[in-house]
């Protein structure tokens, strides 16, 4: 997968971003990005979840036998997500209210498990940390364009400040599920509209059509 | 494939011979269809309408152009499929719908509703019920104020909320330029109305729903010419009447006849000219039937028990989710075929 010469914390941060490029984690990101903030605290909680777990795990990597590793990455995981429960419980009770149980959920997010087992397990302890936070930091990243659609749309504010006045006309769907979609949608369509841009000279559809034939 | 090859012998899988018919001069007739509604829809409501019909449409084309332009292909406008989106979009809303909004469902109708799919041809469901849903789901307020028809100064002055400024919220309208549908009223004020005068296109709605009487002349038109299935429209028709009949049978008191439910919403011009879209329906004839009857059936269905107050719109959308499988179950047979032994 990754080569020993990347970057791991950019790896994770853009060019493997676990929501526009690897399409893991997509049960918050549907469920909580109505809000910049929901967003933003969802990620960083992941984040926060993904480097204890990825350093936990790869210190002890070698310790661990093969049949029981998925079990002892999650109760690692477990561990984590039940401090990081806590710890938004202290922060903020509203915060906490909003995430409800995608919180608690963290612990079995795909992205989780999918770095333990494709990184944390086969590298070092500084490369495993520089993943997590990469990782981690690219899920927020992702979460939060996800949020900052749905809220300036949705309720025509950012973080909570309101951008257009009191006659703004919110488009409720952005705030409900469907938007959620939506937004990934156009999201996932951007980001691979560009990537495809970027490896070659934009094809036509025509080029395609040819290349098939 | 561009490789030129001088032809000597062109064989070629049949149809060998082809008719006069072609695509563009069938979505042009089609546009020749919908502009007398839309001069109807013009003289209800005056101004406001033809703004928002030109909006609609000219946004469903410039969005068709830009997003052929953007993919690297040839601009598909000339083949009039945009045109009708726009003006089906249009004629859809209510006339004093919020331009910023009418030009939100354009792009949304085009863009996603058509170009991602690969366009004409290959869209799933009619693209202005795509844009016209999305508007719903996410202005409702907006699509369910309806203007009275013939307001005595309509030829010179907007209907206030047509010039609502982008991302505001539309001003609370004065009660004089409001009103409610006739099925809002059923619903919600359990009040009755006579249906006949709604044949002939006297009540509140969306811009181009109500003159039924038009609206059928329009579609014999294209079914005279060849140019629709009438299969379609009778069996949505015929749905929603025998639905309608025996839902007014079980209880008069709370479920309108079939003449009123014919009459009213967008039964009649979603029945001609949504639900007959012939990309997003089923092509074979017996399909057809099926697709049709179900869509009256669900259109009633929603009206009756449902939330809402019409639900031709979500019906259609269903409908068209339904045609590929529809299709799939009512092969034709082909000419001399057998049914194998032991089938069913």
């Amino acid at each position: 997968m990754s080569q020993p010469q990347d970057n791991p914390l950019l790896n994770g941060l853009w060019k493997e971003n676990p929501t526009f490029v690897q399409v893991l984690g997509m049960c918050p990101t549907l469920a909580v990005t109505n809000s910049v903030r929901n967003a933003l605290a969802m990620g960083l909680a992941t984040t926060f979840v993904l480097v204890c777990s990825n350093g936990l795990i790869s210190m002890i990597r070698h310790q661990v036998p093969k049949q029981v590793r998925i079990a002892t990455y999650i109760a690692i995981a477990a561990t984590a997500v039940t401090v990081t429960d806590y710890v938004v419980k202290a922060i903020s009770i509203d915060i906490y209210k909003a995430l409800g149980p995608f919180l608690a959920l963290i612990v079995v997010n795909c992205i989780i498990l999918a770095r333990a087992e494709a990184f944390a397990a086969k590298n070092s302890v500084g490369r495993s940390l520089m993943d997590g936070l990469g990782n981690g930091l690219g899920f927020t990243l992702g979460l939060t364009l996800l949020g900052t659609v749905r809220e300036v749309l949705g309720a025509g504010s950012f973080l909570g400040l309101s951008l257009f006045g009191p006659h703004f006309e919110p488009w409720v769907l952005f705030l409900l599920p469907p938007g959620g979609f939506i937004t990934l949608a156009a999201w996932l369509l951007i980001f691979a509209w560009y990537k495809e841009r970027k490896t070659k000279p934009a094809p036509s559809a025509q080029d395609l059509l040819d290349a098939r034939s | 494939m561009t490789t030129e090859t001088t032809t000597i012998l062109e064989v070629r899988s049949s149809p060998h011979l082809h008719g006069p018919l072609s695509v563009d001069k069938i979505m042009r007739n089609v546009v020749y269809a919908l502009l007398p509604l839309a001069a109807f829809a013009i003289w209800n409501f005056g101004l406001s309408a033809a703004l928002l019909l030109t909006i609609t449409t000219a946004t469903c084309i410039l969005t068709e152009h830009a997003g052929c332009r953007l993919s690297g292909n040839r601009s598909t406008v000339n083949d009039w499929s945009a045109t009708i989106t726009g003006l089906l979009l249009g004629l859809a809303l209510p006339p004093g719908y919020p331009l910023w909004m009418a030009v939100v469902g354009g792009l949304i109708a085009i863009a996603p509703g058509k170009l991602l799919f690969g366009g004409l041809g290959s869209n799933v469901f009619n693209p202005a019920l795509v844009g016209r849903a999305f508007l719903q789901a996410a202005f409702p307020v907006a699509i369910s104020t309806y203007t009275p028809a013939g307001l005595a100064n309509r030829f010179t002055e907007f209907i206030p909320t047509t010039l609502t400024a982008p991302l505001m919220k539309p001003a609370a309208m004065l009660d004089a330029f409001t009103s409610a549908t006739p099925l809002v009223m059923l619903k919600f004020d359990h009040l009755y109305s006579d249906p006949w005068p709604m044949f002939w296109g006297q009540r509140s709605g969306s811009s181009g729903e109500m003159p039924g009487f038009l609206i059928l002349l329009c579609g014999a038109y294209l079914v005279a010419r060849k140019m629709m299935d009438w299969r379609i429209t009778a069996a949505m028709l015929a749905g929603a009447i025998a639905t309608a009949t025996l839902f007014h049978l079980a209880n008069p008191q709370a479920y309108p006849d079939a003449i009123f439910t014919l009459f009213t919403g967008g039964l009649l011009f979603g029945a001609t000219f949504m639900a007959t879209d012939p990309v997003a329906s089923p092509v074979t004839p017996r399909g057809m039937w099926i697709y049709g009857i179900l869509m009256g059936f669900l259109t009633v269905l929603i009206r009756n028990v449902g939330g809402l107050p019409e639900g031709v719109m979500y019906a259609i959308l269903l409908g068209n989710a339904l045609s590929p499988l529809i299709d799939k179950l009512t092969p034709p047979r082909p000419y001399g075929a057998r049914k194998p032994a032991g089938a069913k």
